[in-house]
């Protein structure tokens, strides 16, 4: 009753290819919207935002780019992390050579020399398949954050080997240093977020998402169809990597404050990885579902014993946070393993027919 | 100019001039790949058997070497801390099949990776839980001292850890050849479903697979263990097993060995000889370089199976 679109007709070509085709999905996104931009500035505190706003957001953006390429075009990759720090690499090297430059023109030029990394790290995927090639993009991973580490030049030579935000301003006002306010940071993000969602979305539903999924469910009878393996895969890995570079830049100039290479070491990929498939593979609502549960889910885990009014040491507390997210992703895997996507599906169909049993 | 000849020309000038060293090197690379080998063993059993790409393989080589240890440390003898642990690796597998892989039978390969991951976090916490997550000493008497052979340095442990690794691939290889349970394990993993209508007990051979991986995480444990204590890196060297892994084929256990052997051997040299040059510590994506090049030539690695795909 609820979920209804009867008497929803599509009069015109432009209301049938419409993202949100049905009233109630327009105005449940646009409420949302609403509230994430307008009410959570205003009613979060600092530490909402910059423990778990901001995060989910960045990561959010990174688990899009990543379900991009794994989820719609079927390369398993565990190299996010790398191409995110090639981000956040590109733009400290770009906004500390140009100080002048918009920041968000920087985001997009660091996006930009990732996906260029991410070309290089996919030509083996015209080769090699499967876990073989997650594999070979584990040396991306790994060659890329040592590259970081031994060449001066990226981080400047600075003697302390970080990447620090500088002090910089869009239109007048403070988006990254340590004066840029945490709700500015959050807005900054979450429109780079709505943006490059809506484009994602836009992108699975052409030419190009179209061509991933034939090249994912089987690259050979896609070629013989005409599609260009080359292109394609070259393609989702240089988009891919554009976004998890932007991620990346954000990471660092909207959350961090100042980080190293190990704040993109392997954890990172599989933390990303997690997140698409606790989502949903090939949706990008469920990306983004996925990374509130994976950077919710060790928070709430973190302060569980306090809230509990139970104690214990650091170090334990640990172990058991680790044991619990482990038991978790695996129950969720069994009872779910098509993720929320699946989920948020099912509850659609539910409230179509409510309060009818059928 | 002076790059190339620093790249092309000196190391192997180097090499030249000095053959004890180099064989040295050589060696030492060996016996370090013996070590991964070790590691590679249980994910290929595993991969074989149940098509499960298994990463918690790491964890299970630092939880059975902490159970051993703790076990030692409450003052067993070695002998039956060695049975225990056995036994804990065998309760192990029957829980992870009764939990986890009987539950996600049939789901896509990613999907049961992922799952293994969850393992992965599950063992990491509760083996440093249960025993504590300080670094460990592990004496399990065998002899750490250094000899010469003809001008070339030799290290008794790692004699002793190559003689344990290939006696442990001897006895795969005839439990494997000529066993029953053997001979259904190699059915399996031709084909499920074939395998299943001739009358093997899927489930029971999950369990002893996946038992028999965690023998192998023991010997691995108590070799890297004794070698370098236990302590939490433990588990990270599955990550240096994964390149072995690619290069030997998922499918094969020679493949294994022979990987395990290319990967130290090639990064020990590359090390010494090149490292230096680019400012060192290469060891870390060098194998994974080394074995994606090598892919580009055999796509399924040096044993893998043949990989035919059909529309």
């Amino acid at each position: 009753m609820i979920y209804r679109e009867a008497g929803q007709f599509k009069s015109s070509y432009a209301g049938d290819q419409a993202i949100f085709p049905i009233f109630q999905d327009r105005l449940v996104v646009g409420a949302a919207l609403a509230f994430a931009f307008i009410a959570v500035p205003l009613i979060a505190d600092e530490y909402w935002l910059q423990a778990l706003l901001i995060p989910f957001l960045i990561f959010a953006l990174a688990a899009i780019g990543l379900n991009l390429l794994t989820g719609y075009a079927g390369q398993l990759s565990l190299g996010t992390g790398a191409f995110m720090a090639v981000g956040a690499y590109a733009t400290y090297k770009i906004t500390t050579a140009f100080p002048g430059l918009n920041l968000l023109v920087v985001f997009l030029l660091a996006g930009l020399i990732a996906a260029g990394v991410g070309i290089v790290f996919g030509l083996p995927s015209l080769r090699i398949k499967g876990f073989y090639l997650a594999v070979a993009t584990l040396a991306a991973q790994f060659f890329i954050q040592w590259l970081f580490n031994k060449v001066g030049w990226f981080y400047n030579n600075n003697p302390s080997g970080t990447i620090t935000a500088p002090p910089r301003a869009v239109f007048g006002v403070m988006i990254a240093g340590p004066e840029a306010l945490a709700s500015v940071r959050y807005l900054v993000a979450l429109s780079v977020l709505t943006v490059f969602a809506l484009a994602a979305k836009n992108l699975v539903r052409g030419r190009i998402g179209r061509s991933w999924m034939a090249i994912r469910d089987m690259d050979i009878a896609a070629e013989i169809m005409g599609i260009r393996p080359l292109q394609t895969k070259l393609m989702a890995f240089a988009i891919s990597s554009f976004y998890c570079g932007v991620a990346g830049a954000m990471f660092v100039f909207l959350w961090l404050g100042s980080a190293e290479t190990l704040a993109f070491d392997i954890n990172v990929s599989f933390q990303v990885l997690f997140m698409i498939i606790i989502g949903g593979l090939g949706s990008i609502l469920g990306s983004i579902l996925g990374a509130a549960f994976i950077t919710l889910v060790p928070i709430l885990l973190t302060n569980a014993p306090d809230l509990v009014g139970l104690p214990m040491e650091v170090a334990l507390e640990r172990h058991i946070e680790s044991i619990v997210f482990g038991v978790m992703i695996v129950y969720f895997l069994i009872v779910e393993p098509n993720g929320f996507a699946r989920l948020w599906q099912i509850a659609k169909e539910k409230l179509r027919r409510w309060p009818f049993p059928y | 100019m002076e790059l190339l000849s620093g790249f092309f020309v000196q190391p192997f000038l180097d090499i030249a001039s000095s053959w004890p060293f180099f064989a040295e090197v050589v060696i030492g690379g060996l016996l370090t790949g013996v070590m991964y080998s070790l590691v590679a063993l249980g994910f290929v059993l595993i991969f074989k058997a149940s098509g499960v790409f298994n990463f918690a393989q790491g964890s299970m080589v630092l939880f059975a070497a902490l159970t051993l240890v703790g076990l030692i440390e409450h003052g067993l003898p070695v002998w039956l801390a060695i049975i225990a642990s056995l036994a804990v690796m065998v309760a192990l597998a029957y829980a992870v099949e009764r939990f986890m892989l009987r539950p996600l039978v049939n789901q896509a390969p990613i999907i049961l990776f992922m799952a293994t991951i969850g393992l992965n976090f599950v063992l990491e916490g509760s083996g440093q839980i249960a025993w504590g997550s300080n670094v460990k000493e592990l004496n399990i008497g065998i002899p750490d001292s250094s000899f010469t052979v003809a001008g070339v340095l030799l290290n008794e442990f790692d004699l002793y850890a190559a003689l344990i690794a290939a006696i442990l691939v001897v006895l795969l290889a005839v439990f494997f050849q000529k066993t029953t349970i053997g001979r259904a394990l190699r059915a399996v993993a031709d084909d499920h479903q074939a395998a299943l209508s001739v009358g093997i007990p899927l489930k029971t051979i999950w369990v002893i697979v996946w038992s028999v991986a965690g023998a192998v995480a023991l010997v691995a444990g108590v070799m890297w263990g004794a070698k370098s204590g236990v302590q939490f890196s433990l588990s990270l060297i599955a990550l240096k097993a994964l390149p072995v892994l690619i290069l030997g084929g998922f499918t094969s256990v020679p493949g294994a060995i022979l990987g395990g052997l290319i990967i130290g051997v090639g990064e020990k040299v590359a090390e010494v000889y090149w490292g230096p040059l680019v400012g060192g510590a290469i060891e870390n994506w060098f194998a994974y370089m080394l074995a994606m090049v090598f892919l580009f030539f055999r796509p399924q690695g040096l044993f893998g199976e043949r990989i035919i795909e059909r529309v």
